[in-house]
C-alpha cells in the first residue's frame, strides 16, 4: 500500500517537476514537500537507539574513499573519531594524511601542515568557488549536518545514494551535465552516481554492495550530524524514570491532601 | 476553611528584613494563603507552566548567549560548537529551542482557557489585555530568536517578516532599512536581533509581573465563572493549588522531555541546518509552527480575492491588507472583553457560544495547517475562508450570540452547585 502510494506520488511529482525549473545540486531545493523516501529501519532510531560502531567505521571508509573528494565535513574533528572505536594512534595516523592550512609563521607566510587530532576534517577545496569550479558550477554541500538538513534525512540520504538509474524514465528530461535520481527533488542532480559495486574494499570483509555502502555512510553521517544522540537518548530514559516516579508521588500527595477538605 | 487572616510570625533575619521590606508578608499573602476557587480544574495550571517556561528560557538563554557569537560569519558555527563541544551544550540548546515551542503550546492553551471560561470579562479586562501584550512580546522574541542560528530559514524568514513593514505607504521602506541597519538582512540585523532577543524576555518578565498583580486583585476566575461567595468556596493557594500545579508541572515536563530527548528537531525546519545563503532562496519559506495561523491570515489577502477587491482593493494593496489583518487579528483578541456582550462568563452555561468557541479553535488549527502549505490551491481558498471566519467570530458571532443566547441557570455558589433559575 505504502509502496503503491509512493509510486503514485512519485509519478505525480514527476509530472509537476516537468513544469518547474529546478536548480539541480542546490542544497536548499530539498523542500519538505518533496517525495517522502521509503522508511528504513536504523539502529539509532527509537528510545534506546545506538549507533552501530562497525557500520560507522565502514561508513568512514566510504566517506574517506568516495565522498571526501568533493564533500567537506567541516563540523567534525579528527579527535571525534574515538567514538567510532579508533584509538589515539589510529586517529593521529588518519589525521596526518591530510594537510591543513596554518600560519602565518614567523616570516609572515601561510603554510600547510599535516592535520592533528584537534583539527576539523580538512576540506577538499580551499573555498566554495573552487568547489563549484571543480564540479561544473554545483556546490557539493558540507555533510556535517546533512541528515538533519533534509526532511527524513537518514532515509533520504540512503534513497538518494541508491536512487540512480542508467536512464531516466520516459517523460523526464535530464539536463546537460546532470544525472537522473529518483529521490532528488526535480529528479536531476549534479552529482554523478558516487557508489558502484565493490567500490571500496571493506577491512572487515563485508561485501561492498551499493546498498551496504549507502547504509554505512548514512550511519556515519547520522553520527556526524548528531554526535550527542546516544547520550541524549540515555539521559532521556533516566529523566522519564524520574518523572514517572515523581508523577506518582505528586498524584498521591494531591489526593491525600484534597481528601482532608471533605 | 483555613485561617488566613492572621499575619505570619517570622523570626530572626527574616523578621528583621520583613519589618523593613515586607516581602515575606507579601509572599505569604499572595502565594500561601491566597484564596483560590476550590473548583479550579487543570486548565488553571497553565499560567504557572507559562511562568516556569519563561524562567527556563531566560536561564538556558543566558548559558547559550555565553557561547553564541552574533555575527553572520560565526553564528552558525558557534551554534554547532555549542551542540558538539560545549559541555551539555546540546541539552541547553535543545531545551531552549523546544522551550520556545512549549511556551507557545502552554500559552495557547492558557488563552483557550480564558476564552472558554470567560476569564477576560469584568473585572479582568486589563488582566486579559496584559496577557495579549505578553503574547505579542513573545512573538517578537521568538521570531528574533529563530534568526540567531543563521540558517537558511533564519535569514529568509527574517527577510520576509521584516519586509512586511514595507507595506505601509511612505514610511514603509525607510522603516525596513532602519530595522535592517542596511539594505538587506545582514550583520547589523543579526546584532540588533540578538540584543533585542536578550532584552525582550525581561520586558516580558515585567509584564508578567503586572499580569500576576492584576490577577491577584479579583483573584482567579473558575470553571463556573461565578464569583466565590465566601471562604466555603475557596481554598488556600498553598498547598491546595500548588499540589495540583505540581502534577501539571510533571506532565508538562514529560512532554517537554519527550521533545528534547527524542524529537528535538520535530517542530523545527530542516532548512535551518543549512547555513544562511543570501544568494539562494529556499523553495518554501515557512515560519515556526506557532506563527502559522497568523502567516495564513497574512497570505490570505491576494490581489485576485473577491473580498479584497470589493472591500479593500480600491484604497490599499493586498500586502498592506494582509499585514493589517494579521495585526488586527491580535487587536481583536485584546478587544474581546468589549466584543463579548454576554454577562455570563463560563461556556458551561452558554449553550451556543460553547460551540462557537469549539469551531473557533478548529478554524484556528486549520489556519495553522494552511499556513504551512505552499501558496497554491486549494490552500489559498481555505486560508481565505478561514481568515473570514476568524474575523466573523470576533466581529459578528461573539456580540450577536451574547444578545440572543439564553444562558443556562447559574449555580448559587461554587460550594453548593445547586441550580436555581437564573434571574
Amino acid at each position: 500500500m505504502i509502496n503503491r502510494l509512493t509510486t503514485f506520488s512519485r509519478k505525480a511529482a514527476g509530472v509537476a517537476a516537468l513544469g518547474l525549473l529546478v536548480a539541480a545540486g542546490s542544497p536548499a531545493a530539498q523542500a519538505a514537500e518533496a517525495i517522502t523516501p521509503p522508511d528504513q529501519s536504523w539502529g539509532f532510531e527509537g528510545i534506546f537507539g545506538k549507533f552501530d560502531r562497525a557500520a560507522m567505521q565502514r561508513g568512514l571508509q566510504v566517506y574517506t574513499e568516495v565522498c571526501k573528494g568533493c564533500h567537506s565535513l567541516s563540523q567534525v574533528a579528527y579527535r571525534n573519531l574515538s567514538v567510532l572505536g579508533l584509538n589515539e594512534d589510529e586517529i593521529k595516523a588518519y589525521a596526518a594524511e591530510y594537510e591543513v592550512p596554518d600560519g602565518p609563521d614567523e616570516e609572515g607566510e601561510m603554510f600547510t601542515r599535516p592535520a592533528l587530532p584537534a583539527d576539523k576534517f580538512a576540506a577538499p577545496f580551499p573555498n566554495d568557488n573552487a568547489a563549484k569550479a571543480a564540479n561544473g558550477g554545483a556546490l557539493p554541500p558540507d555533510l556535517s549536518l546533512i541528515t538533519k538538513a533534509r526532511a527524513n534525512g537518514h532515509d533520504y540520504l540512503y534513497a538518494l545514494l541508491t536512487g540512480y538509474a542508467d536512464e531516466a524514465p520516459e517523460g523526464i528530461e535530464v539536463g546537460d551535465g546532470l544525472n537522473y535520481n529518483a529521490w532528488f527533488p526535480g529528479f536531476q542532480i549534479a552529482m554523478a552516481q558516487p557508489l558502484y559495486e565493490d567500490q571500496v574494499e571493506y577491512a572487515d570483509g563485508t561485501p561492498a554492495t551499493i546498498e551496504q555502502m549507502s547504509q554505512d555512510v548514512t550511519e556515519f553521517l547520522a553520527w556526524a550530524a548528531e554526535p550527542e544522540l546516544e547520550q541524549r537518548k540515555g539521559m532521556g530514559v533516566t529523566v522519564f524514570l524520574f518523572l514517572i516516579v515523581f508523577l506518582g508521588l505528586a498524584i498521591a500527595y494531591k489526593k491525600a491532601l484534597w481528601k482532608t477538605l471533605h | 476553611m483555613q485561617s488566613d487572616s492572621a499575619d505570619p510570625e517570622f523570626k530572626g533575619i527574616v523578621k528583621w528584613i520583613d519589618r523593613r521590606l515586607p516581602i515575606f508578608t507579601m509572599l505569604h499573602k499572595e502565594y500561601m494563603v491566597f484564596p483560590v476557587p476550590k473548583n479550579l480544574n487543570y486548565f488553571w495550571s497553565f499560567g504557572a507552566l507559562a511562568s516556569i517556561t519563561l524562567i527556563v528560557m531566560i536561564l538556558t538563554g543566558f548559558f547559550l548567549a555565553a557561547q553564541y557569537q552574533a555575527s553572520t560569519a560565526d553564528a552558525f558555527n558557534s551554534v554547532e560548537r555549542i551542540m558538539r563541544d560545549v559541555n551539555y551544550g546540546w541539552l541547553i540548546r535543545y531545551v531552549h529551542m523546544n522551550g520556545a515551542s512549549m511556551f507557545f503550546i502552554v500559552v495557547y492553551i492558557h488563552i483557550f482557557r480564558g476564552l472558554y471560561y470567560g476569564s477576560y470579562k469584568e473585572p479582568r479586562e486589563l488582566l486579559w489585555i496584559l496577557g495579549v501584550v505578553i503574547l505579542v512580546l513573545m512573538m517578537g522574541t521568538a521570531f528574533m530568536g529563530y534568526v540567531l542560528p543563521w540558517g537558511q530559514m533564519s535569514l529568509w524568514g527574517a527577510t520576509v517578516i521584516t519586509n512586511l513593514f514595507s507595506a505601509f505607504p511612505l514610511v514603509g521602506e525607510p522603516i525596513v532599512t532602519w530595522l535592517w541597519g542596511g539594505f538587506s538582512v545582514d550583520n547589523p540585523t543579526l546584532n540588533r536581533f540578538f540584543a533585542l532577543h536578550y532584552l525582550l524576555p525581561f520586558v516580558i518578565f515585567a509584564v508578567v509581573f503586572l499580569h500576576v498583580a492584576a490577577l491577584h486583585i479579583p483573584g482567579s476566575n473558575n470553571p463556573d465563572g461565578i464569583d466565590p461567595k465566601g471562604p466555603a468556596d475557596t481554598v488556600n493557594f498553598h498547598p491546595f493549588m500548588t499540589s495540583k500545579d505540581m502534577i501539571g508541572i510533571v506532565v508538562y515536563l514529560m512532554v517537554f522531555a519527550g521533545l528534547v530527548f527524542y524529537a528535538p528537531n520535530f517542530l523545527g525546519h530542516p532548512d535551518n541546518y543549512i547555513p544562511a545563503n543570501p544568494l539562494q532562496t529556499p523553495p518554501h519559506i515557512v515560519p515556526e509552527w506557532y506563527f502559522l495561523p497568523y502567516y495564513a491570515i497574512l497570505r490570505a489577502f491576494t490581489d485576485d480575492w473577491w473580498f479584497f477587491q470589493i472591500f479593500l482593493g480600491w484604497w490599499m494593496d493586498a500586502k498592506l491588507a494582509g499585514v493589517l489583518a494579521m495585526f488586527g487579528s491580535l487587536v481583536l483578541l485584546a478587544a474581546l472583553p468589549w466584543l463579548d456582550t454576554s454577562r455570563v462568563r463560563s461556556c458551561r452555561y452558554r449553550p451556543y457560544y460553547k460551540w462557537a468557541i469549539a469551531v473557533f479553535v478548529i478554524n484556528f488549527l486549520i489556519l495553522g495547517w494552511v499556513g504551512g502549505k505552499p501558496a497554491e490551491e486549494p490552500y489559498v481558498l481555505i486560508s481565505q475562508l478561514s481568515t473570514l471566519y476568524y474575523f466573523f467570530h470576533f466581529l459578528v458571532l461573539t456580540p450577536v450570540l451574547g444578545w440572543i443566547e439564553r444562558p443556562k441557570p447559574l449555580p448559587a455558589s461554587i460550594g453548593m452547585p445547586v441550580s436555581t433559575p437564573a434571574e
